[in-house]
């Protein structure tokens, strides 16, 4: 499958990237200045946002996936496998 | 184009979406057992959504030219009750010959626990016994990549297990390739704040190619979109996709998969009824309020 040209999608998408990244400041600054603010400073959640910020901005590309990852628990290969019955 | 939602929950939704799918020319759907909202009491509970699956909601897709498939399990979040998923697997075998049904399923993980694992392999277990297709739920937002990992370990870990004969649903840009390189079909669901939205599945599909891959609304009594896999289609043209790869994604693909049901038995070329239309005899057949 053959993506659109670049220049086609940044034209296409242009407008919905800048209200995204509004609303996220939006959430970012509804959550700063909110009672207890400083509370939630720490909280884990923020740091992943913050995270997920620097690979928006990083220009190697796989944003996406990287962004999923970032908000993904890890993987153990070694769980405990139930084992079929045969 | 005609299309096919192959993951949706109808039993949640008004016949006012059965009309609408049907508008934009939906010609088939199939309903996965799920969670209900609440954790139901004993496995007789299940006896009666099994057959709403399959005899209630058949008929009220009907009334609309829709064909309704479905399959059977307990879902993952129910799972981590042991007892009661045993009971209510023990009374699949009584619904799995409906001619609508497709096989096991969406049956998966929900927290990625001992419990839920061994309740997916006893299903596993039972679709492997009475050669059935399986649908497979991985798990929302944090708890997915781990849950899609484990999973396809399960599957891959029983040698009886054929990958095309398994679909791995939900999945997205970090589990996609997984499925995929596994052999298993996969489906992407088109759900608001939690899944993909139908521009991110066209990413992954220029990504990953179109084979092997479908895609579905989910709908449910969530905030969700019926009409999802039409807006699906209307970004793939937009991008300027062939009707071709369209037509492949959105009725080909779920098609391809579904024949493998034993069961399978292609549909007459019909045209859709009405309420209005239909006599007092076939009336009586479908559900009084509709």
């Amino acid at each position: 499958m053959t993506p659109l040209p670049a220049s086609t999608a940044l034209d296409s998408h242009f407008l919905e990237a800048r209200c995204k990244l509004l609303d996220l400041a939006a959430i970012l600054d509804r959550i700063g200045r909110g009672t207890g603010a400083n509370g939630v400073a720490n909280d884990p959640r923020l740091a992943r946002i913050r995270e997920a910020l620097e690979v928006i901005a990083d220009q190697s590309g796989g944003r996406a996936e990287r962004l999923q990852q970032i908000f993904s628990l890890d993987y153990d290969p070694k769980w405990k496998i139930p084992q079929p019955r045969y | 184009m005609n299309y096919i939602d192959p993951h949706i929950h109808m039993i949640s939704r008004v016949t006012d979406d059965y009309h609408r799918m049907a508008q934009c020319s939906c010609v088939a759907v199939s309903e996965p057992a799920f969670w209900a909202g609440f954790d139901r009491g004993s496995a007789e509970g299940f006896r009666d959504y099994f057959h709403h699956l399959t005899e209630i909601e058949p008929k009220r897709a009907a009334l609309f030219g829709i064909q309704h498939y479905s399959w059977l399990c307990i879902n993952a979040k129910e799972a981590e009750n042991v007892k009661l998923s045993r009971d209510v697997i023990a009374i699949i075998p009584d619904y799995i010959n409906k001619p609508n049904v497709l096989g096991i399923g969406e049956i998966g993980l929900n927290k990625n626990t001992a419990n839920e694992a061994v309740i997916f392999q006893e299903h596993v277990d039972l679709a492997m016994k009475l050669n059935e297709l399986i649908l497979i739920h991985t798990p929302h937002l944090e708890d997915k990549y781990k849950g899609t990992r484990m999973i396809i370990d399960m599957l891959k870990n029983d040698r009886r297990v054929k990958p095309e004969r398994v679909c791995i649903d939900h999945v997205e840009e970090h589990t996609v390739r997984f499925a995929l390189d596994g052999g298993f079909w996969c489906a992407m669901t088109l759900y608001p704040t939690t899944k993909c939205t139908p521009q991110r599945a066209v990413d992954i599909l220029e990504m990953v190619g179109t084979d092997r891959i479908m895609v579905n609304s989910a709908g449910d009594w969530g905030k969700s979109d019926p009409l999802a896999v039409p807006e699906f289609m209307l970004e793939m043209k937009r991008r300027g996709h062939p009707a071709e790869t369209i037509r492949k994604v959105v009725h080909d693909n779920p098609l391809s998969f579904w024949r493998q049901c034993a069961r399978w038995k292609e549909w007459p070329v019909a045209a859709p009824q009405t309420v209005n239309a239909m006599d007092k005899k076939d009336r009586s057949k479908v559900p009084a309020n509709v």
